[in-house]
């Protein structure tokens, strides 16, 4: 949620030779810098907002005022200034491109690289497709098939206008506006997101994507994402699926709240590849993300799965409350570090009520001079009785200027809990590599064949074809990483 | 012209010299054994081949078809059709042997200028490959190596030999682990394999294997030198008196 002069500037000057982006393409509507009050009622009423959304924001902006930086991250960056941010900045149109000859053919690369299909590639290049593939069609039909079930998805801005009372009645309830200095600022000058509502006994027909809403309409750079899942419902979230992640620029600042009602569940998987800077730690985004899952009924269950590869500095723990007796949260997760990335990243696991369960499976991959820390909490609150935690942290180093940090912190309150921890570190192995090499594969294909099996237990948690492109973005990612 | 040439060769591990002056010619279409005492330098003659890191030579050459290995990269000599069945192979945690399998096989083809098969043909190629190596389906849904018993190990090797159809194999104590009716199906095998244009090395401590796989030229190593070669019968002769005779001929 944060954006630094820094990085605004890094960002600028980046823009150049980040070579998946082309965002000289696109004009900007946006507010005059800084933060104050009149700022905030701009994006209120740009949003047509009613009176208690922006009544909700200016509380929470006084809030932020008072509130400090969190400093206990192990990540280091340059101080920021509020001040010198835009905190509206909408895309106008973006111009169109009438052919693939048209697209800056780095990215291009990139996208054959992903294994993206032609026509898919057209349309995150934003080149108009209507003929081959028409996007907004797809959007339509799926969007028709949802309501039939009486799904709602669509942007939150939306959500706030037609369905206020779910809105009110859920927004800050699992991320308190004061939960942090960043989910304050996040609740003053949230921009877009996605909103997700699945009634009461039905499971959701198809994965929902953000995929789909950007080419919908192009999110803000303050993200707000709210999923409520009543009695018996399923859904299946996928965050930012590689690619259009890559056309912007932006910072990525964002607040994920779910709800999950008694018996339902929600699993919620991430495909995290933002521009992580270059190999001297310039430019690149950063990432402060507060994302957390209420299991508010019985017998529900929440599911995070991320694989973060991207972003300068990653922020970012993904928890569960697990305050439903029988409820489970699950956390997997691989974080890759190249080169001079920094990732602080790990889970939460609150369990209130009773035989709650919760299991954490982190895989850490660090490369370059890059720093890779888990961090990662387990609490049993009195009254959780017959909890139960699995944590296993395994981390990977390729060469010997990265590094790899784990810590755990465990409150534990009642005496029948068992929570267990197996946390390993390990390096590449001379003999893993120069066998796959003695069949014909190259370092690179031989590093990404080890590592895609070192993170086996994550990506079998992710959808299919999200887990392919994972694949895919662990070998890219790891390029230049080996000799 | 032989195949692959190798010059006086000397190579040291943390600097103890363990080849010392190794030359050995092998041509197309000949089967070649080399035998020799634990730690005579067998497997470290096999990784130096490969080009393992490490495994530089301090002096000598060696050529394949002509070619100077000495600057080329494993994946590189791989490519040009040198093929290494370990002694003792590699566990790869997490990386399904099919998959592992269809990711090797392509980029061979790649390689090779020819097409790559599609899933569902490889898969077909594969089962066929396999159960000629009397390899079960269910061991192909496993981590490469990964909990393999040691006869299943060295089987995979030799399916991944007959997936690469390698113009140069070194078969590194192949037989050893194998029960005596996986010997016969894996020496079959590699002689179904073999033909006029390839060449096999088998490195090995028993006549058994040779029994299958008849060598052209048998090789005695010790101490980091070939010091003896034959014809088949030199290998009966050490299955029947041991090396110390040859050894003390020497000294
Ligand atoms: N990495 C190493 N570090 C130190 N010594 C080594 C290393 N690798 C091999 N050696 C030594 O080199 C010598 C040759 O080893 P090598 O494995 O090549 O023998 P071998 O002929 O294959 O033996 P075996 O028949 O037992 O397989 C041995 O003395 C061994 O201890
Ligand atoms: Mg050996």
């Amino acid at each position: 949620m944060v954006a630094t002069t820094e990085t605004i500037n890094q960002v600028k000057t980046s823009t150049d030779r980040y070579k998946y982006g082309f965002s000289t393409e696109i004009e900007v509507d946006k507010a005059p810098k800084g933060l104050n009050e009149d700022i905030i009622r701009f994006i209120s009423q740009k949003k047509d907002e009613p009176k208690w959304m922006l009544d909700w924001r200016l509380e929470a902006f006084k809030k932020w005022k008072k509130m400090e930086k969190p400093n206990w991250a192990k990540v280091s960056f340059p101080d920021i200034d509020f001040q010198d941010i835009y905190y509206y900045a909408a895309p106008k149109a973006k111009k169109k491109l009438n052919s693939l000859d048209e697209v800056d053919p780095e990215l291009l690369k990139t996208y054959e690289k992903l294994g993206i299909p032609l026509n898919e590639q057209k349309m995150l290049a934003g080149v108009a497709v209507d003929a081959v593939f028409d996007s907004v069609s797809v959007a339509t039909t799926f969007r028709e098939k949802l309501s039939e079930v009486g799904v709602i998805f669509c942007p939150i801005s939306e959500a706030i206008k037609n369905h206020p009372y779910l809105v009110k009645k859920y927004i800050g309830s699992v991320v308190p506006v004061t939960d942090n200095y960043y989910t304050a600022l996040n609740s003053a000058v949230f921009t877009d997101g996605s909103f997700v509502y699945i009634p009461k006994g039905v499971k959701c027909p198809m994965e929902l994507s953000t995929y789909f809403r950007i080419n919908e309409k192009n999110t803000g750079q303050f993200e707000r994402t709210l999923i409520i899942v009543e009695d018996e419902g399923y859904v299946s979230y996928l965050e930012g699926c590689t690619a259009p992640q890559r056309d912007e620029n932006q910072l990525h600042a964002a607040v994920v709240e779910l709800v999950a009602l008694n018996r339902s569940q929600i699993k919620y998987s991430t495909v995290q590849n933002w521009y992580p800077g270059d190999e001297t730690g310039k430019g690149g985004i950063y990432n402060f993300v507060t994302k957390r899952g209420k299991c508010l009924g019985d017998n529900s269950k929440i599911s995070w799965t991320q694989v973060e590869t991207g972003s300068a500095i990653t922020w970012k723990y993904p928890s569960c409350i697990l305050m439903g007796n029988n409820s489970v949260g699950e956390f997997y997760s691989v974080a890759i570090t190249n080169n001079a990335q920094q990732a602080d990243t790990g889970t939460k696991m609150i369990h209130i009520g009773k035989n709650t369960k919760s299991t954490i499976i982190s895989k850490g991959i660090s490369a370059g001079k890059s720093q890779n820390t888990y961090r990662g909490q387990v609490q049993i609150q009195k009254g959780a009785s017959n909890a139960r935690n699995f944590t296993q942290c395994d981390s990977l180093l390729i060469g010997n200027t990265c590094s790899a940090h784990t810590v755990p912190y465990i409150n534990q309150h009642v005496s029948n809990a068992k929570v267990e921890h197996e946390a390993t570190t390990s390096k590449i192995s001379e003999d893993q590599l120069f066998y796959c090499m003695q069949r014909g594969l190259d370092a690179e294909q031989a590093t990404s064949m080890i590592v895609n099996g070192f993170c086996k237990e994550v990506m079998k948690e992710l959808p299919m074809e999200f887990a392919v492109e994972a694949q895919k973005l662990i070998g890219i990612s790891l390029e230049g990483s080996v000799g | 012209m032989p195949m692959l040439e190798i010059k006086n060769a000397e190579l040291s591990i943390d600097d103890k010299k363990i080849l010392k002056g190794l030359s050995l010619n092998v041509n197309e279409g000949e089967t070649h054994a080399i035998m020799g005492p634990n730690g005579s330098g067998k497997s470290t003659l096999s990784y130096m081949l490969a080009g393992r890191d490490g495994y530089e030579l301090d002096n000598g050459s060696i050529t394949f078809n002509n070619i100077d290995l000495i600057p080329l990269s494993p994946d590189e000599r791989s490519n040009l059709g040198l093929f290494l069945a370990f002694q003792y192979p590699v566990e790869l945690p997490g990386v399904s042997s099919t998959n592992f399998l269809r990711e090797i096989f392509n980029s061979r083809k790649k390689y090779l200028g020819e097409d790559e098969l599609t899933h569902l043909d490889f898969i077909k190629h594969l089962r066929k490959v396999a159960q000629n190596l009397s390899i079960k389906d269910e061991m192909l849904k496993r981590y490469v190596n990964y909990g393999f018993s040691g006869g299943e190990k060295k089987r995979f090797e030799i399916l991944q030999m007959a997936l690469l159809n390698p113009k140069i194999s070194v078969l590194d104590e192949t037989d050893s682990g194998l029960d005596v009716d996986a010997l016969k199906i894996v020496s079959e095998g590699v002689n179904n394999l073999k033909d006029k244009k390839n060449a096999v090395i088998v490195i090995t401590h028993y006549q058994r294997l040779l029994d299958y796989i008849k060598p052209d030229i048998v090789h005695i190593m010790s101490d980091g030198k070939i010091i003896k070669s034959g014809d088949a019968d030199l290998a009966l002769y050490i299955e029947k008196n041991g090396y110390s005779e040859i050894l003390n001929e020497q000294n």
